[in-house]
């Protein structure tokens, strides 16, 4: 018995996979889901998703969205989503590094603030996940 | 004469050519329609799963309210209007704006806020003498999510602001590849949620994190900006759509023009020659004439 999974977008289907285990980052907490779990729909937060599989596990970025659960599937919508090879660290890191300087800088307003925190979590994000897939290739 | 023949023979290459641009366009846009309708094929499973999600907070849960769900009374009245950026199709952007003209009209609004994407849309306002809040201009062909999620999002943050009462957008659904409908759709606020019966999974209670409120609310915003992005979609198949039949129409006038200029050309070559033969036997029997 597994979960299947799939990460949908506005854009298209991004992934779709069979877990013995997801672990997601939701607003009120961590997430480990496996088969069976009871129905369920949560916010999420920036933060990779992990996939445990039978055989390797996967990583993906998954800037915000929603989980939904229903004990044999788990769909998560997201307005982004993106699986390891298609993050473009260069962007990312310059990203990263965009994001520090505005926090850095004593200029910027609230708004201004909270923005170039989101757009640290989300480069965060990718780096992590692109990262992963670095090592163990 | 043969100074007219060469004239034909310009002009009638001259259309050849335009037929051939012509042609080449209208494969182009067929083209492009195909991914076009790949593209909007590909947004479908996230739609239809947030509609599901959707339907099933608000059929499980009773009592719910969210600004994005409930009328107003309307005293300012949004429009979203999705033009091309590229003319060349037919009555496409005219269509549109007669639309939305019509529109304004019938609901008889002084200025109503408008998002404009294409740029004909934009041009056609300024002639008409008003400004876009907001614009979206050279799209690409085969737009994603991130090319129009800044205007949705003003789009549906306006409204939540009380900048107008009721969102409308304006755009030209793809019916089939020869109809495309310009077609004025409330957006906001979002009265007509779809039901879907059952829903899928089992009938157990289903757990809301942080709570059912809270996710609808959030995932309200994001429902109204993905049927922003799937009306943009399906404008663009619609404009492919729209420029292939005219390209189709103007390579089979083109080719009309062609056979007429070319008949022309014959009969009047036809003609050229047939007085070149009188002239000739005319001198011939002349001269035998005065042999004798």
């Amino acid at each position: 018995m597994s979960l299947r999974v799939e990460v949908v977008t506005p854009d298209r289907p991004v992934y779709r996979a069979d877990a013995k285990m997801v672990i997601a980052r939701g607003v009120v907490g961590e997430l480990g889901i496996l088969p069976h779990h009871v129905p369920l729909v949560t916010e999420l937060r920036i933060a990779p998703l992990r996939v445990i599989k039978e055989e390797g596990n996967d990583e993906l970025a998954v800037h915000g969205g929603f989980l939904e659960v229903d004990g044999e599937r788990l769909i998560v919508l997201a307005e982004t989503a993106e699986q390891p090879n298609e993050i473009d660290v260069a962007r990312a890191q310059e990203a990263y590094e965009r994001a520090q300087e505005t926090l850095r800088s004593p200029e910027a307003d609230e708004a201004a603030r909270a923005e170039a925190q989101r757009a640290l979590q989300r480069a965060e994000v990718r780096l992590r996940v692109a990262g992963a897939q670095h090592h163990s290739a | 004469m043969a100074n007219n023949t060469r004239e034909m023979r310009l002009r009638i290459r001259s259309v050849q050519n335009t037929q051939q641009i012509t042609r080449a366009m209208q494969m182009v846009a067929s083209a492009k329609l195909h991914r076009s309708q790949e593209r909007a094929t590909a947004s479908r499973p996230y739609t239809d799963e947030m509609t599901a999600v959707i339907s099933t907070i608000t059929q499980r849960t009773q009592g719910l309210s969210d600004p994005l769900l409930t009328p107003r009374e309307v005293e300012r009245v949004g429009y979203l209007l999705i033009t091309s950026d590229q003319g060349l199709a037919g009555a496409y952007n005219a269509n549109l704006s007669t639309a939305f003209l019509n529109d304004v009209r019938a609901r008889d609004l002084q200025d109503p806020v408008v998002f404009v994407v294409g740029k004909k849309g934009v041009e056609f306002l300024r002639h008409r003498g008003m400004e876009p809040v907001s614009t979206v201009v050279d799209l690409p062909d085969y737009p994603s999510f991130h090319d129009v999620s800044e205007i949705a999002e003003q789009a549906v943050q306006l409204f939540l602001d009380h900048a107008y009462d009721a969102l409308y957008l304006v755009y030209s659904k793809f019916v089939n590849t020869l109809v495309q409908r310009p077609t004025i759709q409330p957006l906001l606020p979002l009265t007509d949620l779809p039901q879907q019966q059952g829903g899928h999974g089992p009938k157990a209670e289903i757990l809301y994190e942080p709570s059912a409120e809270e996710v609808l609310a959030a995932l309200l915003p994001r429902y109204a900006r993905t049927l922003i992005f799937n009306a943009v979609l399906e404008a663009k198949a619609s404009e492919q759509a729209a420029r292939m039949v005219a390209m189709k129409n103007a390579t089979d006038n083109a080719q009309e023009l062609i056979e007429q200029l070319q008949l022309q050309y014959n009969k009047a070559r036809q003609a050229a020659i047939t007085t070149q033969i009188v002239e000739i036997s005319g001198g011939a029997e002349a001269l035998r004439a005065m042999q004798q």
